[in-house]
């Protein structure tokens, strides 16, 4: 998974870094400070799932299977909240301030950067489902948590990307 | 290795019998000043390839088994820690050597100050041509770039603006000066002070589509005076009367994408025609400027340069007798 | 450790063909993944030479017209990415899968299901891109093979340049392997970091499994670049992004900025399991310890690192800052130091030894001369006035195929050779085999030694034809001729082996009295590898149980 997670932070830092590349050269359309709103409230709601996934598993290991599932899907409606805004946002921007990825650079470049992070909370986010599915049908045990704690390293680094994209998109880059 | 080096590394006279763009015939400051590196790196490197290749050659034939051996394994030496510093330090001395003389010429080549006497020329690089504006002097041509030769007591220089309409283009006149590239959105600038006159060639090395192998350098290095009768001429705007064939030129789509001075005809996609018959060549090299060429070429480009942007007009037999002759007034 | 060889219980042959192949298919033995690699990237180097042989044909002399410039370039395009993405890499990963588990006493690689996944990408990948000759005409009915050039500069790939799906096939095709990239590359350092037989330490393991961590390591970082970048291509291709849209305001230059950034790692990642492969011989030809382990292993990681840091020296034209390009001189130099190293420990390796000049030595010996030119040239360019003369001319060319063929090629053959009789059983007939070295070698030089010439005379590269009268018509022609000495040299190899795999002569377990794990076992190994978990207290564990008077662990 460390492995995985050296491949993926190389992608990201390639896509921050066009990002950064680009801040105030688009020629025409939206700029940021114009149209972006820092999504202060789902971000907070990504951090934590980051601190419910972790207490989830340390319930896990101590056999207390009925707070796990409490924390784990408490994580996963984190993470869905964090997707809802960002879905949210993005329908702002592109019918009310009429900022596409075609648009111009900072279009291109948000969308692409945001939008990787996006599909890459998505796929953890299915990946929780289906652990949350095993546990309901009586599949899971505490000894899974080895694996579900390389899940957890995803989801954490998933989190850290996050950090980033927002420092970069909305912070440096307004 | 060294031997084809040393084959290479002649006289300039031989050099130049060669090769026209050979690139240890240099004949202007940027392609000298690389010249001179070039070759202390070369013998640096050849140096230490016969060090190493002794050495090798020596081991392999020395060590061999001979049928005489016995089956004994040889003493199993594992390491040594003076020699490895040793062939650490020394090839890191060779390195900073090597990187001092280029930091020099990196310097000295692309931070060279602009003279007030330098002659300023725009190049835009276009799929399979050039495009060539001297700004302070009203011309815009193409094809075949003229500059004056530049005395070294007195400099004259010419100073390129590098652009591209397309593609990444790069020019490269091995002569003269190192290539540099022409990127879209990305004006990069070198310069060139030929100290002979002459005729230097050298072509695109970019790959920027189908035809970058015809897209081919003409520079015509020439005394201040005949500079200046080619810049006068280049100015002056076409004289001769309204043809049948500059009202065929007109009428069809040659005007969409040529342009010819003091005429209707603006369009910029291709090279300005204005002074078509001044050059040498057409196609941006890929044909001599005949007149069996030049209507092959308006009859059917792809005969001389299959994949080139220029379309094949459609036209009659008559009419490119016509468009053929009127262009062939364009002086 | 038990010196008993188990022997291996062969299936009947009996067994119906499909039942065989099926078996093949469905594998996630790292073994048979190994050969599955290394079949497929041999299939592709027949294919990849015919591409060459198309050009070098074409270039025989000024204006031929033996093919149109629209197919040249496609010969080009997929003559580089198909011996860079599956030829070099899949023959990389198939040595590293079939040998990696072997030499640390393993049972198979840490993720076997992943390993075949990795290999079945790759797979995709190859036949995706061959795909393209076929189904490339999009609209326009423009297209075919990718014309683009093997690192697809914008802006030459938006859709005004690249009409018709012709670069999407390049695109596509290079993402799906490179996830099977990153896959084998993820089960490589787990399995070296994790899956070692007990007294391995990581300062007791072959060089081999060393180098392919370092190489593992490389893919993981560099490989994602390329993805990002073809991800915002096919953003601008698809949803009118404006990455590289020089009218937007995007930057073609920060295409080749993340290109090279792949694309110079890259070519370590094909070098150094190669290093890998001849640290491995030359000692046991040399019959002495590698000189310098510890140094060599420092020397690889150096070399990763560094290889990080130089990735615009194939932009000393673009025109960065002077400042810029000073910095890339120095990195790119830099790199030299642990290579030359590495050279010399070699060196240092044979000097003293016993050589035996059997097939695999002589390969690693010309690997070794070869190597030291491409590395010289490879200095030569790094100068970077001197680039701006030889940049994107056939010199480089020349230098960048003495590395890979010269080196990179050498070195596998000599891998070939030297563990054919392991994987198989059988000896391969040594005779052919130095004839097939002779000739090839006499091709190769005749090739690659002239092309450097042209490119000094001003000669850039991919173009499909050249004026007569610039002085490189003699040079191209003897270029073309060493073609067939090569090309007879591939053919012989691959007869050599074949014929020798049904009729060679029983290999043993052991043939050239080799010192690592995996001639511990029995030729071809089980499937389980290792009836019982190896333990080992030194780097030459079979040096240790011939040796017992002398063994290494005293010394290390």
């Amino acid at each position: 998974m460390y492995c995985l997670i050296g491949a993926e932070a190389a992608i990201f830092t390639i896509f921050v870094v066009a990002y950064l590349f680009y801040v105030g050269k688009s020629v025409s359309g939206p700029q940021p400070k114009d149209v972006l709103h820092a999504p202060v409230f789902f971000t907070a709601c990504l951090m934590a799932s980051s601190f419910t996934i972790h207490a989830a598993l340390r319930r896990l290991v101590a056999n207390n299977m009925a707070e796990f599932a409490r924390l784990w899907v408490l994580t996963i409606v984190l993470g869905a909240a964090f997707l809802y805004g960002t879905a949210r946002e993005w329908v702002q921007l592109i019918f009310h301030d009429g900022l596409t990825v075609s648009t111009n650079l900072f279009g291109t470049t948000y969308y692409s950067l945001v939008g990787l992070h996006a599909f890459h909370v998505t796929m953890g986010l299915l990946a929780l489902i289906s652990v949350a599915l095993c546990y309901f049908t009586d599949r899971l045990r505490p000894e899974h948590s080895e694996r579900l704690e390389i899940l957890s390293m995803y989801w954490h680094f998933v989190d850290a990307v996050w950090v980033v994209v927002f420092t970069v998109v909305y912070v440096i880059g307004v | 290795m060294c031997l084809l080096f040393s084959a290479i590394v002649p006289r300039k006279v031989e050099a130049v019998s060669m090769s026209p763009t050979n690139i240890f015939a240099p004949a202007s400051t940027p392609a000298d000043s690389v010249f001179g590196l070039s070759i202390f790196v070369i013998l640096t490197c050849a140096a230490i390839f016969v060090a190493v290749s002794v050495l090798l050659t020596y081991a392999a034939v020395k060590f061999r088994v001979r049928r005489s051996d016995d089956r004994a394994e040889p003493a199993q030496i594992y390491g040594s820690n003076q020699v490895e510093l040793a062939w650490t330090v020394i090839p890191a001395l060779i390195v900073v050597a090597l990187f001092l003389a280029s930091a020099r010429v990196i310097a000295s080549v692309q931070d060279a100050p602009r003279p007030a006497t330098a002659l300023e020329v725009v190049v835009i690089g276009h799929q399979y041509w050039w495009e060539y504006r001297y700004p302070k002097l009203d011309i815009v041509t193409a094809n075949e770039l003229h500059v004056p030769v530049s005395d070294p007591a007195h400099p004259t220089p010419t100073f390129l603006t590098l652009l591209s309409a397309d593609t990444d283009h790069s020019f490269w006149v091995p002569r003269l000066a190192g290539k540099t590239d022409l990127i879209p959105n990305h004006p990069n600038s070198m310069w060139i002070d030929p100290h002979e006159t002459g005729l230097f060639l050298g072509q695109c090395a970019q790959y920027c589509g189908t035809q970058h192998a015809k897209m081919l350098l003409r520079v015509y290095v020439q005394t201040r005076e005949e500079f200046e009768r080619w810049v006068r001429k280049q100015q002056q705007l076409p004289t001769a009367a309204v043809s049948a064939g500059q009202h065929v030129f007109e009428s069809t789509a040659c005007v969409n994408c040529h342009a010819v001075s003091g005429t209707p005809a603006k369009g910029v996609f291709g090279p300005d025609l204005t002074h078509l018959m001044s050059r040498d060549t057409i196609a941006s090299g890929a044909a001599p400027n005949t007149h069996e060429k030049l209507r092959l070429w308006i009859q059917n480009p792809d005969a001389l340069k299959p994949g080139s942007k220029m379309p094949a007009m459609g036209l009659s037999d008559r009419d490119l007798d016509a468009v053929t002759a009127y262009l062939e007034t364009l002086r | 450790m038990s010196t008993n060889i188990v022997e291996l219980t062969e299936l009947p042959a009996s067994r119906p063909l499909t039942l065989r192949l099926h078996d093949w298919v469905t594998t996630v033995d790292h073994k048979r993944l190994g050969l599955l690699y290394i079949l497929f990237a041999t299939v592709f180097l027949i294919v990849g030479g015919v591409e060459a042989t198309i050009m070098r044909l074409q270039l025989i002399r000024p204006l031929n017209t033996l093919v149109s410039p629209q197919t040249f370039n496609r010969m080009f395009t997929m003559h580089g990415t198909t011996m860079i993405f599956f030829v070099a890499m899949p023959m990389v990963f198939g040595f590293a899968n079939y040998l990696v588990p072997l030499m640390i006493g393993a049972r198979d690689m840490a993720f076997p299901r992943l390993n075949a996944f990795s290999f079945w990408m790759t797979a995709l990948g190859g036949m995706f891109l061959y795909f393209s000759f076929l189904g490339g005409d999009g609209l326009y009915g423009a297209g075919s093979a990718p014309d683009v050039g093997w690192f697809a500069y914008a802006p030459l790939t938006a859709k005004t340049f690249s009409v018709g799906h012709s670069t999407d096939f390049w695109t596509l095709s290079l993402l799906v392997s490179g996830i099977g990239s990153v896959g084998t590359a993820i089960n490589i350092i787990a399995t070296i970091l994790c899956m070692r037989c007990p007294g391995m330490t990581l300062g007791k393991m072959p060089l081999l499994a060393w180098l392919n961590l370092t190489m593992g390591g490389l893919v993981v970082l560099a490989v994602s670049p390329l993805t990002a970048a073809q991800l915002m291509l096919l953003v601008d291709r698809y949803l009118g992004g404006h990455f590289f849209d020089a009218q937007a305001g995007g930057s073609a230059v920060i295409w080749m900025h993340f290109f090279w950034v792949f694309g110079h790692p890259e070519v370590y990642v094909l070098a150094i399991p190669a290093f890998a492969i001849a640290s491995e011989i030359i000692p046991v030809f040399s019959r002495k310890a590698i000189f310098g382990y510890p140094v060599m292993v420092l020397a690889t990681i150096a070399i990763g690192f560094i290889s990080m840091s130089v990735w615009a020296h194939h932009m000393f034209t673009v025109g960065m800052t002077s400042g810029a390009n000073t910095f890339f001189v120095l990195s790119t130099m830099a790199i030299a130091v642990p290579t030359g190293i590495k050279i010399f420990n070699w060196l240092a390796t044979m000097w003293g030894g016993k050589i035996r000049f059997a097939a695999p030595m002589m390969f690693c010996v010309a690997f070794l001369f070869q190597f030291l030119v491409a590395g010289l040239t490879g200095v030569t360019l790094a100068v970077a006035p001197f680039d701006w003369q030889l940049g994107n001319s056939y010199y480089v060319v020349a230098h960048f195929h003495y590395v890979i063929v010269g080196a990179i090629l050498f070195a596998i053959f000599a891998g070939f050779y030297y563990w054919f009789p392991k994987v198989t059983g059988k000896m391969y007939n040594e005779a052919l085999a130095k004839l097939q070295f002779w000739l090839f070698l006499i091709g190769f030089h005749l090739t690659f030694d002239f092309m450097h010439i042209p490119g000094l005379l001003g000669m850039p590269r991919r173009i499909y034809t050249y004026e007569p009268g610039r002085g490189w018509d003699l040079w191209n022609a003897i270029i073309t001729i060493g073609v067939f000495f090569q090309a007879s040299g591939v053919l012989l190899l691959v007869a050599n082996l074949a014929i020798s795999y049904f009729r060679g002569k029983a290999a043993g377990s052991d043939p050239w009295d080799a010192w690592t794990l995996e001639w511990s076992t029995s030729s071809p190994p089980p499937a389980y590898n290792f009836a019982v978990t190896p333990v080992v207290r030194s780097r030459r564990p079979l040096w240790d149980i011939k040796h017992p008077e002398d063994p290494d662990w005293r010394y290390e």
